[in-house]
């Protein structure tokens, strides 16, 4: 499954571990919650940095005291159709000021690309070669938003302010 | 005339056919014995177990580029040997609507 | 009417040609349809029984008349020459082609119409009052307010798969002509102790399996907090809505499981967090929408011109002006209800003909504007009374003047099964039927206002449960059969219908409606009390033991 970030094709530098299996010496990994919260400080103590893979039923509010140590947090869409990793990724964003990579991962499609990008997230593991391929093109989809995120882009009723104000300012 | 979309599980009640929607224009359709669609509700295969129903709609499932939501519809098969819509909501996606049309075409 | 600028065309155009490359790529086989549906719902395209249905979006309800002739061209170049106008104040298309999709929508587009989101789990259509910014007493146009929600909404980033659909609406007057209490949110816009614009907010109403009456949770939210405030609504519910059942996804049943008050706290908590960030409203921003919508330049004209006393004689013009004619904000004009609902005829069914005709009227007579309400008829919102005899003639010879508007023949029906894959049971024929053992103009009034809703299947989308009368359409044993309810009411005072016996036969159901009618005669206290009010003073039981006192 390509990864793509900063618009493009990328190695995957978080090998994810599953629960159970043994932790490499040293080097990033990509871990579940479950997992993560065992024990936090061991994980941060290694060499490498960490990843933690949060569900998307449950609330951010328990990651938010290592969101600073985190180098991933990867949000899950068991569905395209489920649309709770918008709300954590918007929260984590622009409430929790999380800086990090968030990735998106489950069934990461082409037509949702723009979604994402505008819920904040900078990393997608793309469900098919053909969708990572073109995300570059996919994500010019769009020019005129209607409604404020943490992107800041601006919305089209500020935009139509600063048309009036340039306008009456003779510009 | 209980929403097919609701069928579960898939319990014939006696012939019966798979019918479904042309993806391009929504036409509606039957599956042939010969793996194809056909508008002619003359044309389809007819099953007669459960397991030849589940077997058929599989098959025609199978088809996401020429088809969509392909289902199982009982049919009444007269003396002559015609096929005939087992049901109200069949004789509708047959014939069309009952009520005469704002426009006549 | 709202005009779209470059800003908002922009974005229309933008939508289409995403939605032109997802058909190609579900034609070539890029994309399946369990990857597709939800992208074609989410442009209003529903597989039906025969075709595809193809659902308009028409904004809190208002119209240019190019507009209504870019739908006539629709109905005609890429469907079957007619359209049916919905109780969501949508129009939909019975029988368009997917393939040909991108090119009616880009069409549609090229005047301001779109059909984004007019399905899927997403936000649906702001409706409102189809007699916005005339009705006398009106607090404030609530289209305005329709305007900045629609815009908030559409595209959203986050609330674009939300568990189940969700809807809006927003009323103005006294009287709610936009059922806000059956919607998911429902608001009430009026003025505090200072004068301040706001709303109260509703949540959690809906019918459907389990129908609900929405609850308020604020009493009052100031304009510059609404959007802020439903946002908070919004992530609520897309992160605790349940995604394990469709029947149980609704806000309604997330409502009704956390209890009312836990409910509003969830929401004011999370409220706090977003009330003076990024959505606070301007007021420059709100003036500027305001500035977008066209108001007529109204002349001086007086109440009662020379046109219309002269025209009084005519009994038929007066049978149709004391039904259909309301009063106007402005002295010396009118809003004029136009019937969908001929004797006989699909109710809100308009053929292409009948909407380019009414178009042109618009112009002569509306300053170029048109409104559709949630009872599937239409509107002309700005007439001068001096013109109502001149208009009158020209929409009887379209078959558009039947004065039955809010009397018991002004049914409001979904498609059924005649049309629609979810439905169990046929509406329209009976409500046909009814129209026609009803036709008799002098017995409607005698019986004085009555709304029957009838509905092909539980998912209510005929608004039965709020129906004076409702039918419910269910299948038995391979045969169609109806339930009947009575006492619902759709309004301010909005409430469930109470069923009054075991569902009849189709062929039954207008010998039971005719027998409810004579009961209601027979019952009421005085000529001008309401079918709705006897039966809230009698209850049912009268009602059923006459009714089913032969069955």
């Amino acid at each position: 499954m390509p990864l793509v970030k900063g618009r493009k094709i990328t190695d995957d530098l978080y090998p994810h571990v599953a629960d159970g299996a043994e932790l490499p010496a040293e080097g990033n990994v990509l871990v579940s919650a479950a997992h993560f919260l065992e024990n936090p400080e061991a994980l941060f103590a290694r060499q490498g940095k960490v990843g933690v893979i949060w569900p998307n039923n449950r609330d951010v509010d328990d990651l938010v005291p290592y969101l600073e140590r985190l180098a991933v947090v990867a949000l899950v869409f068991p569905t395209f159709r489920d649309g709770r990793a918008y709300s954590q990724a918007r929260l984590l964003r622009e409430r929790y000021l999380y800086r990090g990579e968030l990735r998106a991962t489950g069934q990461v499609l082409r037509d949702q690309f723009v979604f994402m990008l505008r819920a904040g997230f900078d990393a997608f593991e793309v469900t098919k070669e053909s969708d990572a391929e073109a995300f570059a093109q996919t994500v010019q989809r769009y020019s005129v938003f209607y409604q404020p995120t943490g992107d800041g882009r601006i919305t089209a009723l500020h935009r139509r302010m600063q048309l009036r104000h340039s306008e009456s300012a003779g510009l | 005339m209980t929403s097919p979309l609701e069928q579960k599980k898939i319990r014939i009640v006696g012939p019966s056919v798979v019918t479904a929607n042309r993806t391009w224009d929504g036409a509606v359709i039957y599956r042939t014995a010969g793996q194809d669609w056909s508008a002619d509700l003359a044309d389809a295969a007819i099953v007669r177990t459960n397991d030849d129903a589940r077997a058929l709609l599989a098959e025609s499932a199978a088809d996401d580029l020429g088809a969509v939501g392909a289902y199982i519809a009982p049919v009444e098969i007269t003396d002559g040997g015609k096929i005939e819509p087992g049901n109200l909501r069949e004789q509708i996606r047959r014939s069309g609507v009952t009520i005469g049309l704002p426009v006549q075409v | 009417m709202y005009a779209y600028d470059e800003i908002d065309r922009t974005l229309v155009n933008e939508r289409v040609a995403e939605f032109r490359d997802q058909v190609r790529r579900r034609l070539s086989g890029e994309l399946t349809e369990d990857e597709f549906k939800m992208l074609r719902l989410q442009n209003g395209v529903y597989l039906q029984l025969h075709a595809y249905m193809f659902r308009v979006a028409i904004p809190y309800g208002t119209l240019s008349s190019k507009q209504l002739r870019r739908l006539a061209h629709v109905a005609r170049r890429y469907d079957r020459g007619y359209g049916h106008f919905t109780t969501r104040q949508n129009i939909q298309f019975n029988w368009i082609k997917l393939a040909e999709l991108p090119d009616a929508l880009a069409d549609l587009a090229e005047v301001g119409i779109h059909s984004m989101q007019t399905s899927g789990n997403n936000t649906r259509n702001v409706t409102s009052d189809q007699w916005a910014g005339v009705a006398p007493g009106e607090v404030e146009d609530p289209r305005i307010w329709s305007e900045i929600l629609r815009q908030y909404t559409t595209l959203h980033p986050e609330f674009s798969f939300l568990p189940r659909k969700f809807k809006f609406a927003i009323t103005a007057s006294a009287h709610d002509r936009a059922a806000i209490k059956i919607h998911d949110i429902g608001l009430r816009l009026h003025k505090n102790d200072q004068g301040e614009t706001g709303f109260e907010v509703q949540v959690g109403g809906g019918l459907g399996r389990t129908p609900f009456i929405g609850k308020t949770i604020k009493p009052f939210v100031h304009g510059r907090d609404l959007l802020s405030y439903v946002e908070a609504i919004m992530r609520v519910y897309n992160q605790y809505g349940r995604r394990d059942n469709i029947y149980k996804a609704r806000i309604k049943i997330l409502v009704h499981e956390l209890g009312v008050e836990k409910f509003a706290q969830e929401v004011e908590e999370e409220w706090q967090q977003t009330r003076d960030g990024a959505l606070k409203l301007d007021e420059e921003v709100v003036e500027d929408i305001r500035s977008r919508f066209f108001y007529p330049a109204y002349e001086k004209l007086p109440h009662m011109p020379d046109e219309l006393r002269k025209a009084a004689q005519d009994p038929k013009f007066e049978a149709w002006r004391t039904n259909s004619v309301f009063p106007h904000k402005a002295q010396g004009y009118a809003i004029v209800t136009v019937s969908l609902k001929p004797v006989g005829g699909p109710p809100g069914d308009a053929t292409a003909d009948q909407m380019d005709a009414l178009a042109d009227l618009a112009d002569r007579y509306s300053f170029g504007e048109i409104r559709v309400g949630h009872e599937q008829n239409l509107a002309l919102p700005h007439v001068a009374r001096r013109d109502l005899p001149e208009l009158w003639k020209a929409l009887d010879k379209l078959g558009l003047a039947t004065p039955n508007v809010n009397l018991i023949s002004d049914i409001i029906a979904c498609p059924g099964l005649d049309y629609c894959s979810l439905a169990n049971a046929r509406s329209i024929p009976i409500a046909q039927e009814l129209t026609r053992r009803f036709a008799n103009h002098e017995t409607a009034n005698l019986i004085g206002r009555l709304h029957i809703n009838i509905s092909g299947c539980i998912n209510a989308c005929g608004h039965h449960h709020v129906g004076h009368i409702g039918i419910l359409g269910v299948e038995k044993n391979g045969e169609e059969v109806y339930q009947i309810t009575i006492g619902g009411r759709a309004d301010e005072q909005a409430e469930l219908g109470t069923l009054i016996g075991p569902a009849v036969k189709f062929d039954e159901v207008a010998d039971v409606i005719e027998d409810v009618v004579e009961a209601y005669l027979a019952l009421r206290s005085r000529p001008d009390e309401l079918f709705v009010d006897t039966v809230k003073r009698l209850g049912v039981e009268p009602f059923r033991e006459r009714v089913y006192a032969t069955r």
